[in-house]
């Protein structure tokens, strides 16, 4: 049952029936000030969402020059017999990050998400790149799975995925390529 | 943003890989995939700034049908407007949805949104508008949301007024796996609502039988037995009412309400020893909650019916001391909320976490503020307004973070210029003059090859000569033209045919090797194409590092300055709303509190008198008995 038909259901027993056996269950505080700076609020969030959106353009060309852009995303085959629990990424012998994941970011990954993993600068040519996962099996034992990739890099910003799997689905659990 | 083209192998990767709910079977977009990473995370404002972009560089692609959103843009529509709604920005949901119910769509996209459309009108109050919304929709209806679209029809029409067209909708959705419970109660309550108060009573005794072992369906079944025990209670059945009472659950959320309406029907039917039985239970649970408090002085006045004025007047006393103490807490509340201390306890980051936190709010250590306000933390107008407030000062702390980052830009952008600036005056001139060498190598070499392309066509074979060949013709050009067009002398003649046989030479040279030496020509020319590619490669890379590098620290001030005005004025204004806000959350707690401690203070104004009295009655008895 969704949220949102629990509010209904508990909107309707409110209308209908909060007097019978809840008198003065709660307030009426919508008054109109209220919408009124409810209004204020949406369109506050709405201008702060428009500097979010220049800053990203900003520090994109700033930090993160189109032709030595490197970005690195993450997509996970949701498995039952296995969770991940962090990777690492090595890029020309040099840890270029490693994340540990919450209940909420593999949750999101299970259910389609695509995580930005890594955004840095790599100069143009042939580069190496190694990823590693570590995770749990069903049975309880560690899963680890390390693999070895090369990519090239152009003038136009590099986007590459990561895609993660278990280990009962065959073939490698680790995949990577061009997005 | 920049993306790169979704090439074939991330194609493959998808395709072959990607399984599983939602979005993730087909999704190739990458963007909008980090979009519903977000999301899926209840982070609705990073998911929105993600998608937003998304959308907007969409729409200003020149060739849109290329580009990978192109396949998902009425779900990405959908999403934003979800987004949007699950951020609390109504307004703008409501257009995102409208633009895409007004779109050249399929039936089954339009009917969505006009779903969606209408469920926000229906958050948002308006009734008539909502339903108007669920009128567009016709043809095919995705089979995931009909039951959904029919329950809100349904409620909308309750909201309105008019139950009788709720009926039909409520009946054939009890068989609903999704809203069995729910639409079996609401049967009963659009019945109440029509009047049919009979009908009503069989319809929540319906409900409240309803088998199920889901959370919620468990709820709603006991909500259905409490609100129709309290029917039969106000109607006077005080014996059934007790019987519907008794079939709450004693550990669900209605089951304090329940007991102390039990302990009353009993009461009322005169079965005190009844009533004793649930009241306490209840005197025993949270002595914070109002029901819980009632039944400390219903009670020890169940004991006084009995006669047991003894025990009534020990708990009496309790009561007193529980009174007073909670009236106490209430003082503190009230002054601590005061003090400011209760807003700063709701944005506390370690409560949020966790998706109880407000239940969690009341067992934080000084906090006596939130002990009293479950209720109302739990209403839906109180919500809004805290989670605006919560939304407030997220937008609070991610404009004071970006604030600080700006002062990093310009020390980047300074650090940038000051390397630059002195190097690229000698890059530039050592460029041009690169520059002007290859753009003539690129000349010569353009020459080459139409030579070699005339050559295909017309034969020319002196055109290959070597260089010493071309310098021997020429030494023979020479010497044959001293000999002038006058008569020769013998030796001349001699001489002259010397030279001729030598030029003979040459020219058999030239046209027997001819063939071999084109093809040496365009197998050296072709050599010479693979090494000016290579040389354009570099000289292109090397254009766009200088642009780079100039674009590294020029025509940053500006959007700069720009974004850090727009913050500033931005934060004044947060924190302004954030003050108003916060001042109307506080005047709620407040005035809940102080209902709150009025109620509790007239409960021991009470347990006083019936103390006393008490204390009186079991006096006389005990005298009475001595006496006898």
């Amino acid at each position: 049952m969704p949220t949102f038909m629990r509010f209904l259901v508990l909107a309707v027993f409110t209308i209908l029936v909060g007097a019978v056996c809840a008198p003065g269950f709660a307030q009426e505080i919508a008054s109109e000030d209220t919408r009124s700076l409810d209004g204020q609020v949406q369109e506050i969030k709405s201008d702060v969402l428009s500097i979010a959106s220049e800053l990203g353009n900003l520090e994109e060309r700033l930090l993160y020059p189109s032709n030595t852009q490197l970005a690195l995303f993450v997509a996970f085959h949701d498995s039952e017999d296995f969770r991940l629990d962090s990777i690492q990424v090595v890029i020309n012998g040099e840890v270029a990050t490693q994340h540990i994941y919450s209940f909420k970011e593999l949750e999101a990954l299970q259910k389609g998400g695509v995580q930005r993993l890594y955004t840095g600068n790599v100069p143009t040519g042939d580069h190496q790149l190694k990823v590693t996962m570590h995770g749990k099996l069903k049975n309880g034992k560690d899963f680890s799975e390390t693999d070895d990739f090369s990519f090239a890099k152009g003038i136009a910003p590099k986007a590459l995925g990561i895609t993660l799997a278990g280990p009962s689905l065959g073939g490698s659990p680790i995949l990577v390529g061009d997005w | 943003m920049n993306r790169a083209p979704f090439t074939a192998t991330g194609l493959l990767v998808w395709a072959s890989l990607a399984t599983g709910p939602c979005h993730s079977e087909e999704l190739k977009d990458l963007y909008f995939g980090e979009a519903l990473y977000y999301a899926h995370q209840g982070l609705y404002f990073e998911a929105l700034e993600r998608l937003d972009a998304e959308v907007l560089q969409h729409d200003e692609v020149d060739e849109p049908e290329r580009d990978t959103l192109y396949p998902y843009m009425d779900d990405a529509e959908f999403s934003l407007g979800d987004f949007e709604l699950r951020y609390r920005m109504h307004q703008r949901a409501g257009r995102a949805i409208t633009a895409v119910l007004e779109g050249a769509v399929d039936d089954e996209v339009r009917n969505d949104a006009a779903y969606r459309l209408a469920r926000i009108q229906f958050q948002k109050g308006q009734m008539e508008d909502a339903l108007l919304a669920l009128s567009r929709i016709e043809g095919k209806v995705p089979e995931q949301i009909r039951d959904d679209i029919e329950f809100l029809r349904a409620n909308i029409y309750l909201a309105l007024d008019r139950p009788a067209d709720a009926f039909d909708t409520f009946k054939r959705l009890q068989d609903s796996k999704s809203y069995g419970a729910f639409a079996a109660y609401n049967l009963g309550i659009a019945h109440l609502q029509a009047g049919e108060r009979q009908l009503a009573i069989e319809q929540l005794d319906r409900a409240g039988r309803f088998e199920t072992s889901d959370p919620a369906d468990l709820a709603i079944r006991d909500k259905a037995n409490l609100v129709l025990g309290t029917l039969l209670l106000e109607g006077g059945d005080y014996t059934t009412s007790a019987q519907f009472l008794d079939r709450v659950r004693l550990d669900g959320p209605f089951s304090n309400q329940a007991l102390l309406s039990a302990g009353w029907a009993n009461m009322s039917g005169e079965h005190y020893a009844r009533a004793v039985v649930p009241w306490s239970i209840l005197a025993q649970r949270e002595v914070t909650d109002a029901a819980t408090q009632e039944a400390m002085l219903a009670l020890p006045y169940a004991y006084g019916k009995l006669d047991i004025h003894g025990r009534a007047a020990v708990y009496y006393g309790q009561a007193l001391d529980a009174f007073g103490t909670e009236v106490e807490k209430l003082n503190g509340s009230i002054e601590s909320i005061r003090d400011g201390r209760f807003l700063d306890a709701l944005v506390r980051e370690e409560i949020r976490q966790n998706k109880d936190w407000v239940i969690r709010l009341r067992s934080l250590p000084q906090t006596p503020e939130t002990y009293y306000l479950m209720q109302l933390l739990a209403s839906n107008d109180f919500q809004t307004v805290l989670q605006n407030y919560l939304d407030l000062a997220d937008l609070h702390r991610k404009l004071v973070s970006w604030q600080s980052s700006f002062d990093a830009f310009d020390d980047m952008v300074e650090i940038r210029s000051e390397h630059y600036t002195p190097l690229l005056p000698e890059i530039d001139t050592e460029f041009r003059e690169l520059d002007s060498r290859f753009r003539l190598r690129i000349e010569q070499h353009k020459m080459l090859v139409k030579r070699r392309d005339d050559l295909l066509t017309t034969p020319r074979p002196e055109f290959l000569a070597t260089r010493e060949e071309q310098d021997l013709l020429n030494q023979l050009d020479a010497m044959e033209s001293r000999f002038g067009g006058g008569e020769l002398r013998t030796s001349e003649k001699m001489l002259l045919e010397r030279i001729q046989r030598l030029r003979g030479l040459l020219v058999w040279t030239l046209n027997t090797e001819y063939h071999e030496r084109l093809t040496e020509f365009d197998r050296n020319l072709r050599n010479l194409d693979a090494a000016m590619a290579t040389a354009q490669a570099e000289y292109d890379e090397f254009v766009r590092s200088r642009q780079a590098a100039t674009h590294s620290y020029v025509g940053y001030d500006t959007p700069i300055r720009q974004l850090r005005t727009e913050v500033q004025d931005s934060i004044v204004r947060v924190e302004s709303l954030m003050k108003r806000q916060g001042h109307e959350l506080e005047l709620f707690a407040i005035d809940e509190l102080v209902a709150r401690r009025s109620r509790l203070e007239n409960y021991r104004e009470k347990a006083r008198f019936a103390l006393a009295d008490s204390y009186d009655r079991a006096t006389q008895a005990q005298a009475r008995s001595v006496l006898q």
